[in-house]
């Protein structure tokens, strides 16, 4: 067949698929959306399927029977499990507005724009390999439909390898072609919501086409070349060297099947493509319902006559002559149906550029969004924030990522390439894709996990992933030292990428996958557990986690302070996603709320959310919250903000329940600075007291002297008697002042702490005898009975004799002075205690009611009152006697009842 | 008509010198020792003027002047108060309760008998 006619159908075939994404972006545009339709949804799911299943499966197939399968069984299982993993990613990403798997796990993990980054860099290398497989596949199949022109020849398939030039490389011109037509579907405008409806609506149909080609190769091989399937089986089972492919070998393979469905299962969520078409495309969360058997349903269709055509191709062709990968056009072309062929080539076309152009579409996305622009932004001299329109920036930015990805592919297909199946190459993306999963999954479903996890995980991930399959590959290919291959890194055979620590006898994407999974999720769970999260980590955790609770719906979690012009947030927005559209879309939001923005100069909260949310579907959430918050006046409040506002709240909370706590204390030291003051007072007024007191004291006295000295003085005629009389009155109270001044002084010294003692230990009985002694003449005047009962043997104690005999001498004065004359009795007891010494002096006389006993003892205070007769005395001596005996560590009490006596006793302690 | 004076105080000696004072100036002389004893006196018989001390056993001296201030009858009694305690607010309180006038102790007995002879003149 010459290669005008295939390169004309095939650039017909491209052209009418652009007419159908043409059509569906006009469609939408017109809001008469082309994909709302669920089928359309499943289809365009079922990009999954590329050239590797459209060539690979049946290669895969000759080497390992049903080896081929674990690729469709993992996402069957998962498609199980789509409403509660995929519908929960689906409302996460229209609550957030995400705009691929980057900016998924950066929204998650605190708006992290490194962490988007990381996502975007793993994609893009682990991706590469398997865009070099589909560039591979379409030129291969190229070749041989051209070559291969002789009904009944062999089909020779001389694939392009590193020594073909450039100019004669098919796989080069593939590769430019499918760029262009990537750029042409994927970045023809930037879309407010980063749908591509007409991308959408090709793909879907390519998936249409590839089914049917291939089935249509499958039905003319098994009923056409042979006799219906079981003829096919049959004819292989007699076959010795093929019969080993309808049984399991052994348990590594059995382990390798389990691994590769695990791991499918993961990729069907993860793969950047898939996450575009199910998660980011997915116009209604309701298709997802049709699709979890719709897809399942189109793989078992697609996979129907894997194991026909290969068997068919073993038994047809010669082992070495034609590669099993492309049994699918060999087979049709070696019975001369070319048109068969053609059309089989037109399904592996499909299956190549429905994967390139999604796959490509996806990654610019993130290299744009969550690479690039973080970047420029961040370079102030770029200035973009003030640029007019950035949305050909925009463009230009996602079509130059494409055309690099590609050629990246291209290079891996011509540096490496050439050493791999088709399967091997697409399953080294796979363990790659696979790494997304543990941050992705537990993203949504593990709230504890933290952004420094996240990344701890992908990079241990990608880390292992690099060491155990990319690196290796590179290796195998003469572009990296044999050697550590062979022998591991510097010669440790426990660092062999394709047995690590020893672990051999697996496949080594199996052997890989576990490693690289382990570290994935080893890192992600001990760094979570050991790392806290920041206030916006936190809450976003929650917002992905809980989508499904009606609080979940806010998503924008944005608090706005400060007012930002309507005219400046529409502007701000349209320099990203063009004027045309910004208007449109805030025409919309007013519509819908029944506003008119015209009047509306300052926007509210929900506007500038509204604002953010397009930017973010523009340029991803991070940079679109750095837009707004650049240009609407720095008075966005982020939610890190709003933390620290309320840590701040917190502190002057904490704070402020100091002040109160001081101010109580505060409250509490007034109080008792009062009580003290109170007590300052009352002590002044007890002063007062005292001094008018002594100055009473002191002047009774004093009046008498004066009186009588000027009587005298003045009345030279009295006779002689009377003289002496009255001058018996003038010495007497001299003596009574003198002896008030002593007391005072005393007191005074005793309270002021300087009066000298002499204390040592003495004989209290001694002390007694020699105050009985003093005051005997004073008994004795007034006829007073003095009895005496000393106990000898009392043990001595420390004292100081004057002062003791100064209380024995108060307490008798005081007897004497209440005892009746004449008949008054006084009994003087000393006796040892327990305590020590206790001496007691007792009277006869009126005794003291109950309520005085205390009172006796304050100065000036003479219980005496109650007598018509003022006793003398200056009422200090008890108060005295008191100071002395606490003085001496002793107390002194009175024991009476009026009417019966008193009794003064003290006690004096021994000697410690 | 001979005058007659009440001299109140619990102190002896003081009573002792203004009963010779009062005496030797030529008035007739009467004597209480606690301000219940001058009130039966002044019911027995008004005196003229008293020396009522302030400082004394059960009724005071400002409790004695207020009562016998209450009486109507008693409206002609003179008052000196007598007191040890100097201070200016006591004076303002003694002359409040109605005496006529006041002299601290220690006096000069000159003082007191020129006074009572001026209130009795």
């Amino acid at each position: 067949m010459s290669g005008a006619v295939v390169i004309g159908v095939a650039f017909a075939y491209l052209c009418l698929l652009f007419a159908i994404a043409y059509w569906g972006d006009k469609r939408a545009d017109a809001r008469r959306s082309l994909i709302a339709h669920p089928a359309i949804y499943a289809l365009s799911i079922a990009v999954y399927c590329t050239s590797w299943t459209f060539y690979g499966s049946v290669g895969r197939a000759t080497q390992t029977g049903v080896g081929f399968l674990p690729i469709y069984l993992g996402p069957t299982l998962m498609a199980a499990l789509w409403w509660l993993v995929l519908r929960k990613m689906v409302r996460i990403s229209k609550t957030h507005r995400i705009t691929s798997i980057a900016d998924f796990v950066s929204s998650r993990y605190g708006k992290s724009t490194f962490l988007s980054g990381l996502v975007t860099v793993i994609a893009v290398i682990g991706i590469m390999p398997y865009i070099s497989l589909q560039l591979k596949a379409v030129s291969a199949s190229f070749t041989a439909l051209v070559e291969f022109a002789a009904p009944g020849s062999t089909p020779g398939l001389p694939l392009p390898g590193a020594d073909t030039p450039f100019h004669a490389d098919t796989a080069l011109y593939v590769a430019a072609i499918l760029a262009a037509f990537a750029i042409l579907f994927g970045t023809r405008h930037i879309d407010a919501s980063e749908h591509h409806e007409g991308m959408v609506a090709a793909i879907a149909f390519e998936s249409i086409v590839k089914l049917l080609a291939f089935l249509a190769v499958g039905l003319f091989v098994a009923f056409g070349l042979f006799a219906g399937p079981g003829d096919i089986f049959r004819q292989a089972a007699e076959r010795a060297d093929l019969a080993r492919l309808f049984t399991m070998p052994d348990a590594g393979a059995i382990g390798d099947f389990v691994a590769l469905t695990l791991l499918s299962m993961l990729v069907i969520l993860c793969l950047p493509r898939q996450f575009q078409v199910s998660v980011v495309e997915c116009v209604d969360e309701v298709h997802i319902k049709r699709a979890m058997w719709m897809f399942p349903l189109y793989l078992l269709l697609i996979n129907l006559f894997v194991l026909p055509i290969a068997f068919a191709g073993l038994l047809t062709f010669q082992p070495g002559t034609v590669h099993p990968d492309l049994f699918v056009l060999a087979l049709p072309l070696s019975q001369g149906h070319q048109f068969l062929a053609l059309f089989a080539f037109i399904g592996g076309l499909s299956a190549a550029t429905g994967m390139i152009i999604v796959e490509t579409v996806a990654l610019a996305t993130m290299v744009c969004n969550d690479l690039v622009m973080p970047v420029l932004l961040r370079i102030e001299g770029l200035n973009l924030a003030q640029r007019r329109d950035l949305s050909r920036l925009l463009l230009a930015i996602r079509r130059w990522t494409i055309v690099v990805v590609v050629l990246l592919g291209y290079l891996y297909v011509r540096l490496i390439g050439q050493s791999f199946a088709l399967v091997t190459i697409g399953l080294v993306s796979f363990a790659a894709a696979a790494q997304f999963a543990p941050v992705l999954l537990g993203g949504i479903f593990w709230r504890g996990a933290t952004r420094a996890g996240a990344v701890a995980g992908l990079m241990g991930g990608f880390g292992v992933w690099l060491y155990t399959l990319l690196l290796p590959s590179f290796a195998r290919s003469g572009w990296l030292p044999v050697g550590f291959v062979d022998h591991g890194l510097f010669g440790f055979a426990l660092l062999k990428p394709y047995a690590l620590f020893g672990l051999s006898g697996l496949d080594p994407i199996t052997h890989s996958l576990i490693w690289s999974l382990i570290a994935n999720l080893g890192f992600y769970i001990a760094v979570s557990l050991a790392s806290g999260q920041g206030a916006i980590e936190r809450i976003q955790a929650a917002l992905f986690v809980d989508v499904f609770r009606p609080s979940g719906e806010a998503g924008g979690g944005r608090f706005w302070r400060g007012t930002a012009p309507v005219a400046d947030l529409q502007e701000l927005v349209g320099r990203f996603v063009g004027e045309e559209a910004a208007a449109r879309a805030f025409a919309l939001y007013a519509a819908e709320r029944g506003l008119d923005l015209a009047l509306q100069g300052e926007a509210d909260a929900d506007l500038v959310n509204f604002a953010e949310r397009i930017l973010a579907g523009a340029i991803g959430a991070a940079s679109a919250r750095v837009m707004v918050a650049s240009v609407a006046k720095g008075e966005v409040v982020g939610l890190q903000e709003v933390m620290e506002i309320l840590d701040e709240a917190s502190q002057i909370l904490a704070y402020s329940q100091k002040l109160e706590m001081k101010s109580k204390e505060l409250e509490q030291a007034t109080a008792e600075l009062t009580a003290a003051n109170e007590r300052l007072k009352e002590l002044d007024r007890l002063k007062d007291d005292f001094v008018s007191t002594i100055t009473h004291e002191l002047r009774t006295p004093l009046t008498s002297i004066r009186s009588f000295s000027e009587i005298l003085h003045d009345n030279p005629e009295l006779d002689l008697g009377q003289r002496q009389e009255f001058l018996r009155i003038v010495i007497s109270e001299s003596e009574r002042l003198t002896r008030l001044i002593n007391q005072v002084l005393d007191l005074a010294k005793i309270e002021a702490g300087s009066l000298d003692w002499d204390i040592r230990t003495l004989d209290v009985a001694e002390a007694v005898r020699a105050a009985l002694t003093a005051t005997q003449r004073l008994a004795g005047d007034k006829g007073v009975t003095l009895t005496v009962d000393l106990e000898a043997g009392a043990p001595p104690v420390p004292a100081d004799r004057d002062r003791l005999i100064q209380v024995m001498v108060n307490l008798l004065s005081n007897a004497v002075k209440f005892a009746p004359p004449d008949k008054g009795r006084i009994a003087v007891t000393l006796a040892a205690t327990p305590e020590g010494v206790r001496v007691s002096v007792a009277d006869n006389g009126p005794g003291i009611p109950a309520d005085h006993h205390e009172a006796v003892f304050d100065k000036f205070r003479q219980v005496g009152d109650t007598l018509t007769e003022k006793p003398e005395g200056s009422g200090l001596g008890l108060a005295i006697s008191r100071t002395i005996l606490e003085h001496l560590g002793g107390r002194i009490w009175v024991e009476s009842r009026p009417g019966e006596g008193a009794t003064f006793n003290f006690v004096l302690p021994r000697a410690v | 008509m001979t005058r007659s004076v009440l001299v109140v105080d619990d102190e002896s000696n003081i009573v002792l010198s203004l009963e010779f004072l009062m005496k030797q100036a030529g008035f007739d002389v009467r004597v209480a020792r606690d301000g219940e004893a001058a009130l039966t006196e002044v019911a027995k018989s008004p005196p003229d003027l008293i020396l009522l001390d302030v400082m004394m056993p059960k009724r005071d001296g400002y409790d004695v002047c207020q009562t016998i201030r209450a009486n109507p009858d008693w409206k002609n009694v003179r008052i000196i108060m007598l007191t040890a305690k100097g201070r200016d607010i006591e004076r303002e309180k003694g002359l409040a309760m109605g005496a006529d006038d006041y002299i601290t102790k220690p006096f000069s007995t000159r003082e007191v008998v020129e006074r009572v002879k001026h209130y009795l003149a």
